[in-house]
């Protein structure tokens, strides 16, 4: 039998063969066929979940809520030292220093990533701003995110931190982060679905030993951490809880 | 009556007040005009049990509140409650989360220090296999506006 993994469609770009990697390291850490399918957006990977298509996924805090508490999904491991936080950054030579002077009619650029336009909208809330008198672009990736800010056609632009600070050096010279979030305690985390949960003890001591060789390492750093760590079902509970409280 | 406030932690010039919370506790605090805001960008997170006691702090809840975290793990959420939050917004807090419904509201806290900070706050029960096994609170920076407005109604319920 094959299971299917997928992963949230807010992981780096520069990490996309590290996630082919990884599911080819994880095959044959646990012995079962696993297929990896990535999407480019947040809706086609929601449609594939609500149609119970994965057996495993790496999800965004914002989905975590849907796969453990009406799916059945039940965590297993968090990358070390990435929390999700959320920049929100102007061009270089903007004249606003602060976000309270940010004023209506605010144009955002921003992707269709849950986590990082809520934090950004939450950072907004101190002057008043909201969905209401802001215009907000969507586009595909953060990169374009930072054209169209460089490009005065938009004023800010929402993006995930680990994201903004591997952009470009030439794009990142022309922006400058106006406010980051600090949250520290909500981050992705690799979810096990029913049909794969017997093996869920397997792959959580196989996991937790990649750093114990070579290989494992070499996987990880093309994942762009240096470990896992394990995530109790409680952990996962609370950082649920935490989001629902951040939706109005 | 509980004196765990000290001058010596004080900022600017203080008022005693005696406050009298929903268990019979009678408190001094010692309170200042003096204001700190909060960070752009950082949330304020703590849960209590059922009863109130709080079980988990982050850093910028230790940050803002100006006690230690072994100061405030086991006491009381209401260490924090400001003489001029009415008891009528406290009321209607724990109303709706009796009915395991979520609450927003804007609230004025008390520091350490005597001081206060604004927050926008949220709480929500805890739910676990049907049973309630505390609460989450999350607190950010509130909108200047809807402090003042918050204010304005707060004088109003606390003269009624």
């Amino acid at each position: 039998m094959t299971y299917n993994f997928t992963v949230s469609p807010d992981f780096n770009p520069n990490h996309l063969s590290g996630w082919f990697i990884f599911n080819t390291w994880l095959q044959k850490a646990i012995g079962e066929g696993i297929h990896l399918e990535l999407y480019d957006d947040f809706d086609s990977q929601r449609k594939g979940i609500s149609e119970d298509k994965f057996d495993l996924i790496y999800a965004n805090p914002y989905d975590a809520s849907l796969l453990v508490r009406q799916k059945g999904f039940v965590p297993l491991v968090s990358p070390c030292n990435k929390s999700d936080e959320a920049i929100i950054a102007v061009r270089a030579d903007s004249s606003v220093a602060a976000v309270e002077e940010l004023m209506p009619g605010l144009r955002i650029s921003s992707t269709d990533d849950p986590d990082v336009n809520m934090m950004c909208m939450i950072m907004l809330e101190p002057c008043d701003l909201n969905a209401e008198n802001t215009v907000l672009h969507r586009s595909d990736t953060y990169v374009i995110v930072a054209k169209h800010l460089i490009n005065n056609e938009a004023d800010v632009g929402f993006f995930l931190e680990e994201t903004y600070n591997e952009l470009s050096n030439v794009i990142r010279s022309q922006l400058r982060p106006l406010v980051q979030s600090q949250i520290q305690i909500i981050n992705h985390v690799l979810l096990v679905g029913p049909g794969l949960a017997h093996k869920r003890e397997e792959m959580l001591e196989a996991l937790l030993a990649m750093t114990d060789d070579e290989k494992g390492l070499g996987v990880l750093e093309s994942l762009g951490f240096p470990r896992w760590i394990a995530v109790s079902q409680e952990d996962t509970e609370f950082m649920i809880d935490l989001m629902d409280t951040l939706e109005d | 009556m509980v004196v765990d406030m000290s001058p010596d932690d004080l900022i600017g010039e203080h008022r005693k007040v005696l406050l009298t919370y929903h268990d019979g506790t009678v408190r001094q605090v010692l309170v200042t005009n003096v204001e700190t805001p909060i960070p752009d960008g950082r949330l304020i997170v703590s849960r209590t049990d059922q009863k109130g006691i709080i079980t988990h702090v982050n850093q910028s809840f230790v940050d803002m509140a100006g006690y230690s975290e072994e100061e405030l793990v086991g006491a009381p959420h209401y260490i924090l409650r400001h003489p001029d939050m009415p008891a009528a917004a406290f009321q209607m807090l724990w109303d709706t989360l009796r009915e395991k419904k979520k609450w927003h509201g804007y609230v004025k806290n008390l520091r350490k220090d005597g001081g206060f900070y604004w927050v926008y706050a949220t709480v929500i029960p805890n739910i676990r296999n049907g049973q309630l096994m505390g609460y989450t609170s999350v607190r950010r920076k509130p909108s200047r506006t809807k402090v003042r407005e918050a204010e304005e109604l707060y004088k109003t319920l606390s003269q009624g």
